[in-house]
């Protein structure tokens, strides 16, 4: 195999490993050497100077900073995420399980915003101007102005206390009946929709214009394609690339966007999990909740470039 | 020069808008009808002709919680805003200046900076990080100033290899001389539309970690604070915690009517199709 391609999807593959490490390096760093003794702030400032050396004796603060570094990485590597400070459990099972809660929202947000935003992109530029595609850049401007906490508590407002459908605390718990888990999840679901829903609708309008420009959609206006046949066989293929781009981006704008949505729904997930734990100074915590997150957000934007890789028929042929 | 009545209705009606803001944030201490800590009567009462937006969940005047926590909310977030363009504008155009291994180093740890959510990496300080004002300023602002680096760096490339700053290269002017008086004057204009977006960003960053209780301490509060407070009388149909998100809402609203009518001016003054 000497294809470029498989070479190009290496080499990004492996800058996102590299990427990763460095942002692990980066983390550790931000919370280990800032100033700010973190056994001292866990005791408050009214702490006695023995009770601060022991903290930090049995935090292993004591440690050359390089080392701890090694054996935090060391045992995010083989699984061991060490224990919380504020209960002393170990973090791993706990955050399994937020991790596979808040993927489960994740997922069904993206299951319903990737395809909306794709078709309603692909009418607005079938009526580009006209007032379908104003009413679209009109929700843009709205949704990107309007906090995410704003939709989360109008849709429960509205939805769960003014109509009386779904509640407005998502509770999950294992063992819970697949139907009744999806009814638990609607609102948050929704309102995270509605937070990329718009950015992804116009990014694929702007994705697909542009292709719209080029001298081959010209040619078959010019033999008398319908604008329906245009767009569907002509524009929209060469379009896919961008568009798989922008849902990805979009997609790791979700896992952000995640984290205040939970706290609005009380949702059990990493994103609460991690807002928990900043509150109470639990770095340990922090830093496994962080470096998963960074490394979901650095997966998918890896992802997004390997599908714009592997989408360019220029790189398939070696020359 | 600029024709009021060329200004385009919804840029128009952004700038009135933001203005007010701005009136409101600075005199509130006068136009407030109480004062922001006093509690003056029931918790959660709806509106009357003395508290017309009614009470919070202490039972303090709404109206005068919200006047402050625009005072509150817009000084913040203009500190923030003006640290990271004054840090990222000047990263930037020195990195284009002087490229060479100092612009490899700046532009490829930004990017290490910005591969981590802006979100999730203020939590991570911010967990280590006593709580306070001057604290959240810095955290925001040298987050953000990240993408001011790599607008103002974008430009400034551009620019570094037009004609006249090659003359002012060749007639022997400094690397002071061609970032304020060559780069600047010509980059002011994108950097302009930029500012009003990142002033948007810093206040909606600013009321999501207010919202979590990592921004604004108590007992001052500004919007996301406030929406903090007041989230728990949503359940039971009180819409308390709505008001200071709308009020967030409108003023983004209006910003970016005006960031988007500098934006579409500024490419059409270039000959672009701005309005494409």
């Amino acid at each position: 195999m000497k294809s470029p391609l498989l070479k190009l999807v290496a080499q990004r593959v492996g800058l996102s490993v590299i990427l990763l490490f460095a942002v692990s390096l980066l983390i550790f760093v931000g919370t280990q050497i800032l100033p700010g003794d973190v056994a001292q702030s866990i005791l408050g400032q009214s702490a006695t100077p023995e009770a601060v050396a022991n903290l930090r004796e049995s935090l292993g603060l004591n440690q050359p900073a390089y080392l701890r570094y090694l054996e935090w990485l060391g045992g995010l590597l083989t699984g061991h995420l060490g224990n919380a400070l504020s209960n002393g459990l170990p973090i791993g099972p706990e955050l399994w399980q937020r991790l596979k809660n808040t993927l489960f929202l994740a997922f069904w947000a993206a299951a319903i915003s990737v395809p909306l935003s794709t078709v309603l992109g692909l009418i607005a530029v079938r009526h580009k101007n006209g007032f379908i595609d104003k009413m679209i850049s009109a929700t843009t401007l709205l949704t990107i102005s309007l906090p995410d906490f704003f939709i989360g508590y109008l849709l429960i407002y509205f939805v769960a206390v003014k109509l009386g459908w779904f509640t407005s605390v998502s509770t999950v718990f294992d063992g819970m009946p697949f139907l009744q888990r999806m009814n638990a999840i609607v609102l948050p679901a929704t309102a995270l929709t509605l937070v990329v829903l718009a950015q992804m609708m116009r990014m694929t309008r702007a994705a697909i214009l542009n292709v719209m420009q080029s001298a081959y959609v010209e040619t078959a206006q010019l033999k008398g394609l319908s604008q329906f046949e245009i767009i569907w066989h002509h524009a929209f293929p060469n379009s896919i690339a961008p568009i798989i781009n922008v849902i990805m981006l979009n997609l790791a704008y979700l896992v952000v966007g995640v984290v205040v949505i939970e706290v609005i729904f009380v949702y059990p997930g990493m994103g609460q999990y991690l807002v928990d734990h900043v509150a109470k100074r639990d770095v340990p915590v922090v830093q496994d909740c962080g470096l998963i997150f960074a490394a979901v957000y650095i997966g998918l934007n890896m992802l997004a470039d390997i599908f714009a890789i592997l989408s360019n028929p220029r790189l398939r042929h070696p020359k | 020069m600029l024709d009021i009545r060329r200004i385009p209705p919804t840029a128009l009606l952004g700038i009135i808008i933001t203005a007010l803001y701005i009136l409101v944030a600075i005199f509130t201490p006068w136009i407030a009808p109480y004062s922001d800590t006093a509690v003056v009567g029931d918790v959660w009462a709806p509106g009357s002709a003395a508290h017309w937006l009614g009470t919070d969940n202490l039972g303090r005047d709404l109206l005068t919680r919200l006047l402050y926590g625009a005072r509150i909310t817009l000084f913040i977030a203009a500190l923030a805003t003006a640290l990271s363009f004054t840090l990222g504008a000047s990263l930037g155009f020195t990195a284009a200046v002087v490229g060479g291994w100092f612009d490899e180093l700046l532009s490829r740890f930004i990017d290490l900076i910005m591969s981590i959510p802006t979100l999730i990496f203020a939590l991570v300080v911010l967990s280590v990080l006593p709580a306070d004002t001057l604290i959240l300023i810095l955290v925001m602002g040298i987050l953000d100033s990240t993408r001011v680096f790599r607008i103002s760096r974008a430009v400034a490339v551009d620019i570094n290899v037009m004609d006249f700053v090659e003359a002012a290269k060749l007639r022997g002017e400094g690397k002071l001389w061609i970032i304020f008086r060559e780069i600047l004057p010509n980059a002011l204009s994108p950097l302009v539309a930029e500012l009003g977006l990142r002033f948007i960003f810093a206040i909606l960053f600013l009321s999501a970690l207010s919202f979590l209780g990592l921004g604004v301490q108590p007992p001052a509060s500004d919007w996301g604070g406030m929406v903090k407070e007041n989230k728990d009388g949503i359940v039971f149909g009180v819409p308390a915690a709505l008001l200071p998100a709308a009020a967030i809402s409108i003023l983004a609203i209006s910003v970016n009517l005006v960031a988007d009518w500098i934006l579409n001016r500024t490419t059409d003054l270039k000959g672009g199709r701005g309005n494409a």
